[in-house]
């Protein structure tokens, strides 16, 4: 039996998984972006100092992502040294968008697929905060707050308006979250929706608009520093800022890393579903010096089985920039054989979907000729394996939580499956509160010394030049590779992390992340295929391609055949 | 009033180039403000959440009807017509709009004024037909603020 969805999430771009499925398991499966990604074109013969304005625009989720990688790789093509608080203030952009988009994430783009909203509506409010206090001292889940939300939602089903929550997955046999944990999921999404725009809130101040930011330029920053001037970033707006980073801070500790890992508790056979490609690759981020090589998170390639670890040191680390390779055997584009960024062609040769020919928009990247996973998990199981103290910290943390609930110790092995992934990306958004706290501390002790410097000027030479930038985006790796030639831009090419993870099958033929991920989940009711979905959204799927037009003449978008 | 759209998409930015251009040629007056949203999804909640009114122009797609054909939707029938079913996109407007409504701060009035797009090809140019239609929408756009009772005045030369 074959199924479609298409397109699977409420995510950004177009992308089509098939499965097919055989004695209520996923026996074969294909990840398809529908929309063709040639938005690197547009960069061609331009001002590199101008790349970044455009970059920004390639995806409506990851604007600032896109941003900060691309004066990146000008920079790194320049040789060019940035402030300090330029750098500084770049990290805390970078922080609190990561933070803002792994809480929408969660609860907005993907715990519905566990949580089942109507549930929530016969719980016991007082035993769902009981609950709630238990596992952690939010001042949040009090008896009237779960009452009250609980009168709401009552409200939004007898006004029928439940739609409101999108297209849940209401009444599934798949759900199997007790009535009080829904409510209690159900509370935090609504708190979620609060907190998330404290960290909107911070990425708009320091980057002087939001969405897409003004404030970057090659070089460093916008941003005059003059701690008395009302136009510019002053006492007031930093405190401001450092106010929402506390408040945060509570909500990611005591909300939402408690949330999944008593969910993650909750559904232990999803521990061990959808590890997929278990090669991780990730970078380090937080650049605490002008040249880039020295960071205050690890990151580096986590080799398959018993393959070690290397890191990646800096932003011209060789073994980063040697290693990215990207085929087309298997994508809507012409080309016989892998190339290298800086050599990539998007030359469209259409042929429709051929399961075992071309079947996908997007390209198939490797890193030394093998498939790699990127996110939040393998960004987090890199600090470990570096001995990132914080990292473990957090991690203990949530592991102690979900085995807790669970009754009895789960093993860090669980880590590889569909819901470690959300664990993952809770501790990874726990790291990145506490280092948004770090680098506003940074930012005002360098301020504090006399340091106003927030740009150093570029100068293009004439002849060519090439260079890369990296970014530990939300979704994971995310490099932008570019080749300049008297100071224009001859060659442009973003390898985004949804293509490290979404890619189809390689030169070698082998599965991409998600792919990979999908085999042997179990499929309840092949009509509703919610497992599909579940470990499909783990990824945080994103394929920037920010198509996002109005279609009020089509028919219900999400379409499941089944033949 | 809200922009949205991606530039890189020739008419897909209409909803861009349209704020852009209102802001060029009218003084805004106080209590209108006027953003490019891009194609930003919950990063607009705050923008959105708590205004009285809200004006959307955006691309809107129309089986049969010519590129750069203005079509308007108000209140309810904007979810009559997006509603009760998934955005394509990460989160769409609905989906934002839906969220101020959870938090009991829906906007009083939304309106979408929708430009029916040629094509969505790469390009940061607008395709003839719509940017033959952009004077007819800064009107439309300063009729629906006239509604309302605020009056565009064009910028001295």
């Amino acid at each position: 039996m074959r199924i479609t969805v298409d397109p699977i999430t409420r995510i950004e771009g177009h992308l089509r998984i098939d499965c097919d499925v055989d004695g209520g398991k996923v026996t074969n499966a294909w990840s398809s972006g529908q929309m063709w990604r040639g938005i690197e074109l547009i960069l061609k013969d331009r001002d590199p100092r101008d790349a970044w304005v455009f970059a920004q625009r390639i995806c409506g989720v990851c604007t600032t992502v896109h941003a900060i990688v691309s004066v990146r790789a000008v920079e790194n093509a320049l040789g060019l040294e940035v402030p300090l608080n330029a750098q500084y203030i770049r990290n805390m952009i970078i922080a609190a968008h990561a933070v803002h988009d792994h809480i929408v994430h969660f609860y907005q783009l993907s715990a519905l697929d566990w949580v089942d909203i109507v549930s929530a509506l016969s719980a016991d409010p007082a035993k769902a905060a009981q609950i709630a206090q238990s596992l952690s001292d939010w001042p949040r889940n009090s008896v009237q707050e779960f009452a009250a939300v609980q009168n709401k939602l009552k409200d939004f089903v007898a006004s029928g308006q439940l739609g409101v929550f999108g297209s849940g997955y209401w009444g599934h046999p798949a759900m199997k979250l007790p009535p009080e944990i829904n409510l209690l999921a159900v509370v935090h999404y609504l708190q979620a929706l609060e907190y998330q725009r404290k960290a909107t809130l911070i990425v708009g101040v320091l980057g002087s608009k939001s969405p897409h930011i003004q404030n970057l330029a090659v070089g460093g920053v916008a941003n005059p520093i003059n701690l008395d001037s009302q136009s510019t970033l002053t006492l007031e707006r930093l405190e401001k800022v450092r106010h929402n980073i506390s408040e945060l801070t509570d909500f990611v500790n005591k909300v939402y890393l408690v949330d999944v890992a008593a969910i993650a508790a909750l559904y232990p056979d999803w521990t061990t579903y959808g590890a997929g490609v278990t090669n991780y690759l990730s970078v380090p981020e937080f650049p605490l010096d002008t040249k880039g090589t020295q960071f205050s998170l690890p990151g580096g390639h986590v080799k398959g089985g018993a393959g070690g670890y290397q890191a990646i040191a800096s932003f011209n680390d060789k073994y980063f920039e040697d290693g990215v390779k990207e085929s087309s055997k298997h994508a809507w584009y012409s080309g016989a054989r892998p190339l290298h960024p800086y050599d990539g062609e998007t030359e469209p040769k259409f042929t429709g979907f051929e399961d075992k020919g071309k079947y996908s928009w997007v390209k198939a990247p490797t890193f030394y000729d093998e498939r790699a996973q990127v996110g939040p998990l393998a960004n987090v199981l890199a600090m470990v394996t570096a001995g990132h103290e914080p990292t473990k910290k957090h991690l203990d943390r949530f592991m102690a939580i979900a085995s807790a609930v669970y009754g009895s110790p789960l093993p860090l092995t669980a880590l590889h499956s569909t819901l470690g992934r959300h664990g993952a990306r809770a501790v990874r958004c726990a790291v990145l509160q506490d280092e948004l706290s770090q680098q506003y501390d940074l930012l005002m002790a360098n301020i504090g010394k006399g340091d106003y410097t927030t740009f150093n000027r570029p100068v293009f030479p004439r002849g060519e030049i090439r260079g890369f930038g990296f970014h530990e985006a939300p979704r994971g790796v995310l490099s932008h590779w570019t080749v300049i030639r008297n100071g224009k831009i001859v060659n442009y090419q973003a390898v985004v992390p949804s293509t490290w993870n979404a890619g189809p099958r390689d030169q070698n033929d082998k599965m991409g992340p998600y792919e990979a991920s999908l085999m042997d989940n179990p499929i309840a009711d092949p009509e509703r295929p919610l497992e599909v979905i579940r470990t499909v959204h783990s990824f945080d799927p994103c394929l920037a391609c920010a198509i996002h037009l109005f279609e009020p003449d089509r028919p219900t978008p999400i379409t499941v055949t089944v033949r | 009033m809200l922009g949205l759209g991606n530039l890189l998409l020739s008419d897909e930015g209409v909803g861009v180039h349209a704020v852009t251009a209102l802001r060029e040629r009218y003084d805004l007056p106080d209590g209108v403000e006027v953003l490019d949203g891009g194609t930003a999804g919950m990063d607009l909640l705050d923008i959105i959440a708590g205004r009285d009114t809200i004006i959307v122009v955006d691309a809107v797609r129309r089986e049969g009807a010519a590129a750069g054909t203005l079509l308007t939707f108000r209140g309810d029938d904007i979810r009559a017509a997006f509603g009760a079913r998934l955005s394509p996109h990460q989160l769409g407007l609905l989906d934002v709009l839906a969220a101020t409504s959870l938090l009991g701060e829906a906007p009083g009035a939304v309106t979408v004024i929708g430009v029916v797009p040629a094509h969505l090809d790469l390009g940061l140019e607008l395709s003839a037909a719509v940017a033959a239609s952009l004077d007819a929408l800064l009107a439309r756009i300063a009729d629906e603020l006239a509604s309302i009772g605020i009056v565009l005045r064009k910028h001295r030369p």
